[in-house]
């Protein structure tokens, strides 16, 4: 679906109109293409520490151009705030404040990301609130930014070192975070471990994609694909059609099952056993809608949306954790929704099941702690597809502009995003439910 | 017609050539000729059957031994038509295709033709398959018409063009649409599949109850899942459209006959009991063991050996329809094999009274004795065996697609039952009839 919309305010004349008119002027947002740099210019980092520091020391490893304090004029890629060590809450002022000088200075596409510790268990309350404090700025940053930029926060979980937020670093400075914005990421002392190819991190690697034949399946399976995974699509037998087309584009191998039979979770072990050894992705991305107030919801509805949504991912996850077929350092991402944060009219169904996708995920993600195996969750806000294109005129235009950025996102954004949770640089996270949301005001 | 089986005595079953194994299949949904591929050409749907197949064992960009496919109802401009759809599908367009007609046999003559390449080494991988469009099929002008303009072509001047246009008469613009009538007799096939019907004195009921059984067993299959790793979906259509899982036997019995009318209360044939025009393709992925063991590939069964035949029906000697009961004794004497060698047995319904006529001639002391030159009845084919996962009447018959439809299926059933044989039974027009023996993979 087209945004008529935006490409309207970013051709010249009607563009200078939405400014005086003080219409919403949603960017182009900046995404990964091949080859691009990490960012459009040079780093800054913010932050006294020994910490910031070390990120400096990594980010030029990367080749990165970094500045420790801003020269005046000089449009910056991002600005990295490091603020894993402050105690109380007076220490916030001074980083802040820099980080307040700079913001002019952030390039369109430009990056915010703050480094922390989170406030959840911590016992001083004055160390609690000074972290639970980044939380609203961040956030705060996020609705102020324009042109496209992006405000996130990484969280170091109880004793990991700076350098564990690597991989979250790498990918939220990127284009592929492109419409994830106001969020936070929880990564572990876990070590990232170092992609061996880092065009195709996913080399060698065999992934199974659920409801792969169409809308945000069948981008998930091209960007896993380009990354270098073998990827297996799956979809009931009626969408068999253009599943095949998927395969054959992105060179995997397509499987027509219905996920809710009984016989499913065998017949993909199976498959993937036979075909291609082990398993060391799972995207569980089927699901419907059956959508209907809850006054007027009848059994079918209701129970449909459960079984395909959540039971499933249920079934197959108990199966393929006691699988050897699932290898050890098996990634497991399952599709949440913003309806199961926030809920919505006409959703009790869905959001049930997305609510339930979500306890789901934090659960099983304590019991694979320590594993080497990980499961997360994403939940994508309003996304461009042929589900949303159908949506009353109304009401998708309001639902774009409720956001941050003021658009919806692509497929491909929710697609980049399960791609990173399945590298090795996420090897850390682990029980996560991260937002593609573009910062909705739904659910916030 | 002794002779026949006499002929054949020296042909000994192959032991030293290897396996040649069916890895899987895939078809579109089968659709009843002017429904939903009724703008559908032969290359559209085979290209669409190798894509399905391409995807279902990531098969994108592989350069593949050699592909054989055919078509019965075929325009002129395909006459390159396997090749054509190899090119506008996944596979690499370095493989190599070549197209084969023997009517109806025309799918399983490929998967035959394919497997002996494999077994004697030539190619490691191969695709067999079938297309035919009912719907899209070629319209001729009229042999007058064709030879004005032939002639105009090669007139220079204007006088002369003049000249030859002149011949020209309305009854030349009338277009000569396609039949499946037989050229020697002029008969359709059902018309001589009415006399053969009447002559082994097969009843109405054992016409319909074939039916019924058809529709059910398919129905059947697509119940319990059989065909989601035989068939993707084509134009919206999941499941083949002639299927009636409804019928009943009630409801057959209302159909009025449609052939042997001159019969009188003999006729017995209907729509119901026999195969409606159709369009649809399928395909089938074979090889070598260690082709599929290299690529980490099924292996459902293995392609054992097969027999055509043909019958003189011209001069009466024989039903059009009744060749594959010729071909079956000499096969099953080469291999020492007996019906009751057999787990499943495919024999395709281009009518039930074709299926019938043959069962009651195997079973038929006389008939063995004296046209197969057997030393009494050939057997009886257990008919729980026959067709479980339902068959031409139920799904339909494009033509040269029903064999790949056939050998695929019967393959997967071997697989899932882990031993035993399968045997294949397709009569062509032209009086031709092909048979071929399947065998489950050890386990």
């Amino acid at each position: 679906m087209t945004d008529n919309y935006l490409n309207l305010v970013n051709s010249g004349p009607a563009g200078n109109l939405a400014k005086r008119l003080g219409l919403p002027r949603p960017a182009v947002l900046r995404r990964h293409s091949p080859g691009a740099p990490l960012v459009p210019g040079p780093l800054l980092v913010l932050g006294s520490s020994a910490a910031a520091d070390t990120l400096a020391t990594l980010l030029l490893e990367w080749n990165q151009d970094v500045r420790r304090h801003a020269r005046p004029g000089e449009r910056l890629g991002a600005i990295v705030v490091v603020l894993e060590s402050v105690t109380d809450p007076g220490q916030l002022a001074a980083p802040i404040l820099e980080l307040g000088q700079a913001l002019r200075q952030l390039a369109r596409g430009g990056r915010i990301v703050t480094v922390s510790r989170p406030a959840v268990g911590c016992t001083n309350p004055a160390e609690a609130a000074a972290r639970q404090g980044i939380d609203g700025i961040v956030r705060s940053i996020g609705r102020e930014l324009r042109a496209g930029a992006t405000a996130n926060g990484i969280l170091l979980g109880s004793d990991a070192p700076v350098q564990a937020a690597s991989g979250a670093l790498r990918f939220l400075l990127s284009g592929k975070s492109a419409f994830v914005d106001g969020q936070f990421i929880t990564v572990s002392a876990t070590e990232p471990a170092e992609a061996q190819n880092e065009d195709r991190p996913l080399t060698g690697q065999t992934a199974v994609v659920t409801g792969a034949a169409r809308g945000i399946g069948a981008e998930i399976a091209a960007v896993l694909s380009r990354d270098g995974a073998t990827v297996v699509v799956v979809d009931v037998p009626a969408a068999g059609e253009q599943l095949a087309k998927v395969a054959n584009r992105v060179g995997g191998t397509a499987l027509q099952l219905d996920i809710t039979a009984d016989d499913a979770t065998t017949r993909i072990l199976d498959h993937v056993q036979h075909r291609h050894g082990s398993l060391d992705l799972l995207v569980h991305n089927a699901g419907i809608t059956r959508d209907k107030l809850l006054a007027n919801m009848d059994a079918a509805r209701w129970e449909s949306v459960l079984a395909v949504n959540l039971a499933s991912q249920l079934r197959v996850n108990e199966a393929l954790l006691a699988s050897d077929v699932f290898a050890g350092s098996g990634r497991i991402v399952c599709l949440a929704s913003t309806s199961g944060i926030a809920g919505n009219r006409g959703q009790s169904n869905y959001a049930a099941s997305k609510a339930g996708v979500i306890g789901m995920v934090r659960s099983t993600g304590l019991a694979l702690e320590g594993s080497g195996r990980t499961i997360n969750a994403v939940a994508p806000g309003f996304i461009e597809t042929e589900m949303t294109a159908k949506m009353p005129f109304a009401t998708r235009e309001v639902a774009r502009r409720l956001s941050s950025l003021q658009q919806g996102g692509l497929p491909g954004d929710v697609a980049e995003t399960i791609a990173f949770l399945a590298s090795p640089a996420a090897a850390g996270i682990n029980g996560e439910v991260l937002r593609v949301c573009g910062q909705s005001l739904v659910g916030a | 017609m002794v002779d026949q089986a006499a002929g054949q005595r020296n042909a000994q079953p192959s032991t030293s050539a290897r396996n040649a194994v069916v890895i899987g299949g895939n078809r579109i949904p089968f659709a009843r000729s002017g429904g939903a591929y009724a703008y559908s050409s032969n290359q559209d749907m085979l290209t669409a059957a190798f894509d399905g197949l391409v995807a279902r064992f990531g098969l994108q960009g592989e350069r593949i031994g050699e592909v054989a496919a055919g078509a019965v109802l075929k325009h002129s401009r395909d006459f390159n038509l396997t090749r054509e759809a190899v090119l506008g599908s996944a596979l690499a367009a370095d493989t190599p295709a070549y197209d084969v007609q023997q009517a109806c046999a025309t799918g399983l003559e490929t998967v035959i033709g394919l497997a002996n390449k494999i077994k004697l080494g030539q190619i490691e991988s191969a695709i067999a398959g079938g297309v035919d469009s009912a719907s899209d099929a070629p319209i001729a002008v009229s042999e007058g018409l064709r030879r004005i303009l032939l002639d105009l072509s090669r007139a220079k001047t204007t006088p002369q063009k003049l000249s030859v246009l002149s011949r020209l008469r309305p009854k030349d613009l009338a277009p000569n649409a396609p039949t499946t009538g037989e050229p020697r007799t002029g008969l359709s096939m059902g018309e001589h599949q009415a006399i053969t019907t009447s002559q082994w004195k097969i009843t109405r009921e054992a016409q319909d109850e074939l039916a019924f059984n058809s529709h059910h067993n398919l129905a059947g299959a697509y119940e319990r899942g059989f065909f989601s790793d035989l068939v993707t979906p084509y134009r919206g259509v999941t499941k083949d459209a002639n299927l009636r899982a409804d019928t009943s036997l009630e409801k057959l019995a209302k159909l009025k006959p449609v052939f042997g009318k001159s019969l009188g209360d003999g006729a017995t044939m209907t729509a119901g009991n026999s195969t409606p025009l159709t369009d649809g393709a399928a395909a089938v992925l074979l090889g070598s063991e260690d082709y599929a063991r290299r690529n980490t590939l099924p292996m459902l069964a293995n392609v054992v050996d097969a027999e055509a035949a043909a019958v003189d029906f011209v001069h009466g000697a024989e039903g059009l329809l009744m060749a594959p009961v010729y071909a079956m004794p000499r096969m099953l004497a080469r291999n020492g094999l007996t019906f009751d060698d057999f787990d499943f047995f495919e024999i395709h319904e281009a009518f039930a009274g074709t299926v019938l006529s043959s069962l009651a001639a195997w079973e038929n002391e006389d008939f063995c004795r004296n046209k197969l030159g057997l030393d009494g009845a050939l057997g009886t084919v257990d008919r729980s065996k026959l067709n479980v996962n339902g068959s031409s009447l139920a799904a339909g018959h494009p033509f040269a697609a029903t064999g790949g439809r056939i050998v695929a299926a019967l393959a997967k059933a071997l697989a899932e039952k882990g031993s035993g044989r399968g045997l294949i039974s397709v009569c062509a027009a032209g009086g031709q009839g092909v048979v071929a023996i399947l065998e489950a993979r050890e386990q």
